[in-house]
C-alpha cells in the first residue's frame, strides 16, 4: 500500500469517501500457457525514490478477468496472428537484394531473445528503439521500403521480437550514454501538456489504482508493447498510446519516432525495470 | 404586477450592474481563489449545470462521484467527492474553482476551465494538431455559472 491509499482508506473511514470502488491492483497471478510465470510486480527500481510507493504493477493487475484471460493462453490471445504474420514475414524475403530477416538471423527469431527487455538503448550515440532496428535492417540490409511505424506489419514484427524476451525483466540502462535522453523523457513524463494540463505522473504517478470515469488507472507501464488493444482491435505501438494519451490532454502531441518519443519510451520502461517483459499483452 | 415589475428592476439592477458584459477568461479576477463577481451576470440555471457535470466539456463525474447523479455511471476517484460543496464552499469560491483551480489549490490535478493562456503545446481539441488561432474556454462563462449553481444546491 503506498501513502496515497493509505489517505484514501483514512478518508474512506472518516466518511469523506464512498468505500466502494477503491481499488489498487488486483491479486491475480499471470501464468501464460499454463507454464510461463510472469513477474506483474516487483520492488521498484531505485530510480523511483518511492514516486509509485515500494513495488511497481503491470497493467494486467488493473484489467478485468474477461481482460485478462485473453492473455493467459496464446491460443486465446488475439495479438498471436498478427505475430504469426510476423513470422512468415520474417522468412520471406522483400526487397532489392533478395533477402529474407532469415537470411542473415539464421536461428529465426530466437536469436534476439532478451533484446527487447534491453531496449530502448544508445546506439552510435543515437537512442534507438526496436522499431528503428527493424527499419534500418530492412533498409539498408535488405533494400526493401520501411515500414509504417504503427502499422500491423511493424507492430507485427516488432512483437515477435518482444516475444523472444517473454518472461525476462525489464532492464533498460538510465546512465552513461543513455543519460541525457532519460532525464529529457523523465522531463516529459511530468510536463503538463496541453488546456487539459495532464502529465503522465498525474493519472499514472499520483493516481494509479483509481477510477477516472470507466477507467482504472494502472502506473502506465509498458512491458506488454505492442499490446493488443480491444478497443482498437489491433496491435498498439508504444508511440501511438503516448500520441494517444497527449492528444486526450487537449495538446498538440508528439510524432510517433520522434526523437521525443524515443526519449520517453526509455523513461517509462525504465519505470518498469524489473516487470516481466509481456509481449504480446492484451488490455482493453 | 406593479410590484413585480419593481421586484425584477431590482433584481436587473443587482445583477447587472453597469455593463452586463461577459467577463473574458483573461479578465477574470480572483481573490484568494474565489470568484466574486458572476461572469455572465445572467443567474446559472442548475437544472443545465447538472447536466453539464456529465456531458460534453464539464464532464465532472470523470473524476468527482456526487451521489445527486448516482443514476449515471461510472464516477471517478480523482477528485474530491462533491457531496455536500455547497454547504463547504461559498458560490464565488465554487467560481473560482470551477473557472481556474488552480489559483487556490496550486497543484491540483483539475483543469483550468475558464482559462485560455498559459498552455504549454495546446492543441486544436482532442485533434492531437496544435491550436489554431485563440482558445476557447473549456466551458462558456455561462456554463461555469450553471454548473455552479448546481454545486450550491450540494448541501450535506
Amino acid at each position: 500500500m503506498n501513502k496515497f491509499k493509505a489517505l484514501l482508506i483514512g478518508a474512506c473511514t472518516a466518511g469523506l469517501l464512498p468505500a466502494a470502488g477503491v481499488a489498487g491492483p488486483d491479486d491475480d497471478k499471470l501464468m501464460v500457457n499454463d507454464e510461463l510465470d510472469l513477474a506483474t510486480e516487483v520492488a521498484a527500481p531505485a530510480h523511483l525514490d518511492g514516486a509509485l510507493g515500494s513495488t511497481i504493477y503491470s497493467g494486467w493487475r488493473f484489467r478485468t478477468d474477461e481482460t485478462q484471460a485473453l492473455q493467459l493462453d496464446d491460443f486465446d490471445n488475439p495479438a498471436m496472428l498478427t505475430v504469426d504474420a510476423a513470422l512468415d514475414a520474417f522468412n520471406t524475403p522483400d526487397g532489392s537484394e533478395g533477402k529474407s530477416c532469415a537470411s542473415c538471423h539464421t536461428g529465426g527469431p530466437e536469436e534476439f531473445a532478451g533484446l527487447s527487455a534491453s531496449m530502448p538503448k544508445v546506439i552510435d550515440g543515437k537512442l534507438v528503439v526496436m522499431e528503428d532496428l527493424i527499419n534500418s535492417h530492412r533498409q539498408e540490409v535488405m533494400g526493401a521500403e520501411p515500414l509504417k511505424w504503427s502499422g500491423q506489419e511493424m507492430q507485427g514484427m516488432v512483437a515477435l521480437i518482444g516475444l523472444q524476451s517473454r518472461g525476462m525483466p525489464v532492464n533498460v540502462a538510465i546512465d552513461g550514454e543513455a543519460a541525457p535522453f532519460w532525464e529529457q523523457g523523465k522531463e516529459m513524463y511530468y510536463t503538463r501538456y496541453g488546456q487539459l494540463e495532464l502529465s503522465c505522473a498525474n493519472c499514472h504517478e499520483d493516481n494509479w489504482g483509481n477510477m477516472i470515469r470507466a477507467d482504472h488507472l494502472s502506473q502506465g507501464q509498458i512491458n506488454g508493447f505492442p499490446t493488443y488493444r480491444l478497443k482498437q482491435a489491433q496491435l498498439i505501438s508504444r508511440h501511438n498510446r503516448f500520441r494517444g494519451c497527449i492528444r486526450d490532454t487537449r495538446a498538440e502531441t508528439f510524432a510517433e519516432g520522434s526523437d521525443e518519443f524515443r526519449a520517453l519510451e526509455l523513461y517509462v520502461a525504465s519505470r518498469g525495470n524489473g516487470l516481466s517483459v509481456e509481449t504480446p499483452a492484451v488490455r482493453q | 404586477m406593479k410590484k413585480i415589475l419593481i421586484i425584477t428592476g431590482i433584481v436587473t439592477a443587482f445583477a447587472l450592474p453597469l455593463n452586463a458584459e461577459i467577463i473574458k477568461p483573461v479578465d477574470v479576477s480572483f481573490a484568494d481563489g474565489a470568484v466574486e463577481t458572476s461572469l455572465t451576470g445572467t443567474p446559472g440555471d442548475p437544472a443545465a449545470g447538472r447536466v453539464l457535470m456529465n456531458k460534453g466539456a464539464g464532464n465532472c463525474i470523470a473524476c468527482h462521484a456526487v451521489t445527486d447523479l448516482q443514476d449515471l455511471p461510472f464516477h471517478g476517484e480523482v477528485g474530491p467527492m462533491l457531496d455536500g460543496v455547497g454547504d463547504r464552499w461559498s458560490e464565488a469560491q465554487l467560481r473560482g474553482i470551477v473557472s481556474n483551480a488552480k489559483e487556490m489549490f496550486p497543484d491540483t490535478v483539475m483543469p483550468s476551465f475558464y482559462r485560455t493562456t498559459g498552455f504549454i503545446r495546446p492543441g486544436n481539441a482532442y485533434t492531437g494538431k496544435a491550436a489554431e488561432g485563440d482558445l476557447e474556454p473549456l466551458l462558456t462563462a455561462q456554463q461555469v455559472e450553471d454548473v455552479v449553481s448546481y454545486l450550491l444546491t450540494l448541501k450535506e
